[in-house]
């Protein structure tokens, strides 16, 4: 009974977190840019889709689509305004532009985070659910909001797939995380390839945002820990790995889950963390990361 | 050159030992509080601008060297000179386990290392809340003095002599060494230079001073909490000090964590935005000067 349930909310969790780490590793394997701002864009995208379905009385699909917007136009703003003038920037030196961009992305999280505690309070928040009721599997009690979520993520997953398999934009994009010099050599032009995958991320930020605002609430106070948990994902799965981080978001999900279950959801992030350490130590490059 | 940044910096220490007899107690407080993170933000300093390792963990450091002393102090009752060395050496014991294994690693990785540090040294000490306090904070039965002016005197004091040797060991023959690791480690390994070694002692450099000033700014406060030691927000709040002082310069460090907690007071009226603003401002000179305060000044004096 209890291990069902832990099955079955785990796989939930696990689903979201591999949408939310998805679009952050697709950024990595693509230009190299860590962003640090990711749990804030989540926490944005998620209390603008509670505005938005509550007090403005959009509905759930209403706030959620707002959400995803939210998350579409905080990326692009966070490339326009931070990681693209680092990148195109003269005077910083090549080896140190990772770390301006790790600092920046980081401060420019911080900004978001206190502006919407501002405005909204910094008090949890919880999306209202695209569907409501509930449905007994094998006598766990489950939301169907919850069964929901999973399927969302694994659609927007799937069709992932498909535009980086199917589509021509996607194959450069693929191409680009594989050799971007190579692919800058056969007369592609980088930089749309980069604007594509920060307006995938957006989305996918987005989608992940509302989709744990729903299951768990979201206050602007875990900005933090949603930055660290989705970095966390990144580097077990090795970065730039999509395949890898979709396995690490499992891998994390359960862990998460059993730990809050089994022994205390204070501790929740603990056993994540020491894996992680341990993981870095061991094999840094992660599970299916390259070096 | 060097002469004259020594020159003007005794200059601003004479100025600084003096401000008791002109301003309030409450004033004298919050650059108490300014001195202690700036030792900080000058040994992150040393690790980042010259080593060019990104440690995200300032606040691990401080918080390692700030819950030994509390622990000590409190349970054992040592006297607080053996809890400030206590706290030292604990900084530099859990530095050197964490940074041994992680300096065979690079950029985000060993980034990466020390967030999820700080996130374990926080959620251990809040699960062991019994021991250690959790998040209300362990209070401390000694304080270093209870007079504003003395307190000022021994942070000042204390941030003047970290501040020299750090400066000091950056402009000397290791300083040098350090920055040609974090610039190109494999060159400066082919000159034969032993860049891991190098890289750890800078990191135990950065560990002693920042668990000292962990340590003595529990002695300050009377009390040793999550919130002004441990917590990611501290860290960060000394990654920004540094940066907006000038990296590579250690003293900027002092004089960007001086500004912050100016600027807050200042920025006050504006409630929680006040730190949006802040953060806004640190954004923009790392975007458009990358030199920072020090950076700017010395180029601005180099142009004359």
């Amino acid at each position: 009974m209890l291990a069902l349930q832990i099955l079955i909310d785990g796989f939930a969790i696990s689903s979201l977190y591999a949408v939310g780490a998805i679009g952050f590793t697709l950024i990595f394997g693509v230009s190299g840019v860590l962003n640090l701002s990711h749990g804030a864009i989540m926490a944005v995208a998620a209390i603008i889709a509670w505005y938005v379905a509550g007090d403005l009385g959009a509905g759930s699909y209403g706030g959620a689509l707002a959400g995803i917007a939210t998350g579409l136009a905080l990326s692009l703003v966070t490339y326009g305004l931070v990681v693209r003038p680092i990148q195109s920037s003269r005077t910083i030196a090549h080896e140190e532009k990772e770390i301006f961009v790790l600092t920046s992305t980081l401060l420019w999280g911080l900004m978001l985070q206190v502006l919407v505690a501002y405005i909204f309070t910094d008090n949890p928040k919880t999306v209202q659910p695209l569907v409501s009721g509930v449905v007994e599997i094998l006598g766990v009690r489950t939301p169907r909001n919850e069964i929901f979520t999973a399927i969302l993520s694994w659609a927007a997953i799937g069709l992932l797939w498909q535009l980086v398999h199917r589509t021509r934009a996607g194959k450069s994009l693929l191409a680009a995380s594989i050799n971007p010099r190579g692919l800058a050599l056969l007369g592609f032009e980088l930089s749309n390839i980069y604007l594509l995958v920060w307006v995938i991320y957006g989305v996918l930020a987005g989608l992940a945002g509302v989709l744990l605002g729903m299951f768990l609430g979201v206050s602007s106070d875990n900005a933090g820990t949603l930055t660290a948990s989705a970095f966390s994902i990144v580097v077990l799965g090795g970065l730039g790995s999509v395949t890898g981080s979709l396995i690490a978001a499992y891998v994390v999900g359960y862990l998460e889950t059993v730990t809050a279950y089994l022994v205390s959801p204070s501790i929740r992030t603990v056993p994540v963390l020491l894996l992680l350490v341990l993981v870095v130590y061991l094999r840094p490059q992660g599970l299916l990361g390259r070096r | 050159m060097k002469s004259r940044v020594a020159r003007l910096a005794l200059v601003a220490l004479a100025i600084l030992a003096i401000l008791p007899f002109g301003v309030s107690g409450y004033v004298l407080g919050l650059l108490t509080l300014a001195f202690y993170y700036g030792v900080c933000a000058m040994a992150w300093d040393l690790l980042f601008g010259f080593a060019g390792e990104v440690n995200f963990g300032p606040s691990f450091l401080m918080g390692l060297g700030a819950y030994a002393a509390a622990l000590l102090n409190h349970y054992a009752g040592w006297p607080i000179p053996a809890c400030l060395v206590a706290g030292a050496v604990a900084a530099v014991a859990g530095g050197a386990v964490l940074a041994v294994p992680a300096l065979k690693l690079h950029g985000p990785y060993f980034g990466l290392v020390t967030l999820v540090a700080v996130l374990l040294l926080q959620n251990f000490i809040v699960l062991f809340a019994g021991i250690t306090g959790g998040e209300i904070g362990l209070d401390l039965p000694d304080v270093l003095s209870v007079s504003d002016r003395i307190n000022y005197w021994y942070a000042l004091g204390f941030m003047a002599v970290s501040g020299a040797i750090l400066f000091g060991l950056s402009r000397s023959m290791v300083g040098l060494i350090l920055q040609a690791c974090g610039q190109d480690a494999t060159e400066a390994a082919a000159l034969g230079f032993n860049v891991a070694k190098h890289k750890l002692a800078a990191f135990c450099v950065s560990a002693l001073f920042s668990g000292l000033a962990g340590a003595m700014l529990i002695f300050y406060m009377g009390t040793a909490s999550v919130g002004t030691t441990v917590d990611i927000g501290v860290g960060v709040q000394i990654i920004i000090a540094a940066v907006l002082g000038g990296r590579r310069t250690i003293l900027g460090a002092a004089i960007g964590s001086i500004f912050l907690i100016v600027a807050g007071e200042i920025l006050r009226p504006l409630g929680q935005l006040s730190s949006f603003v802040v953060s806004g401002i640190a954004l923009v000179v790392i975007l458009f000067f990358q030199g920072g305060f020090l950076g700017a000044a010395l180029a601005a004096e180099a142009r004359k």
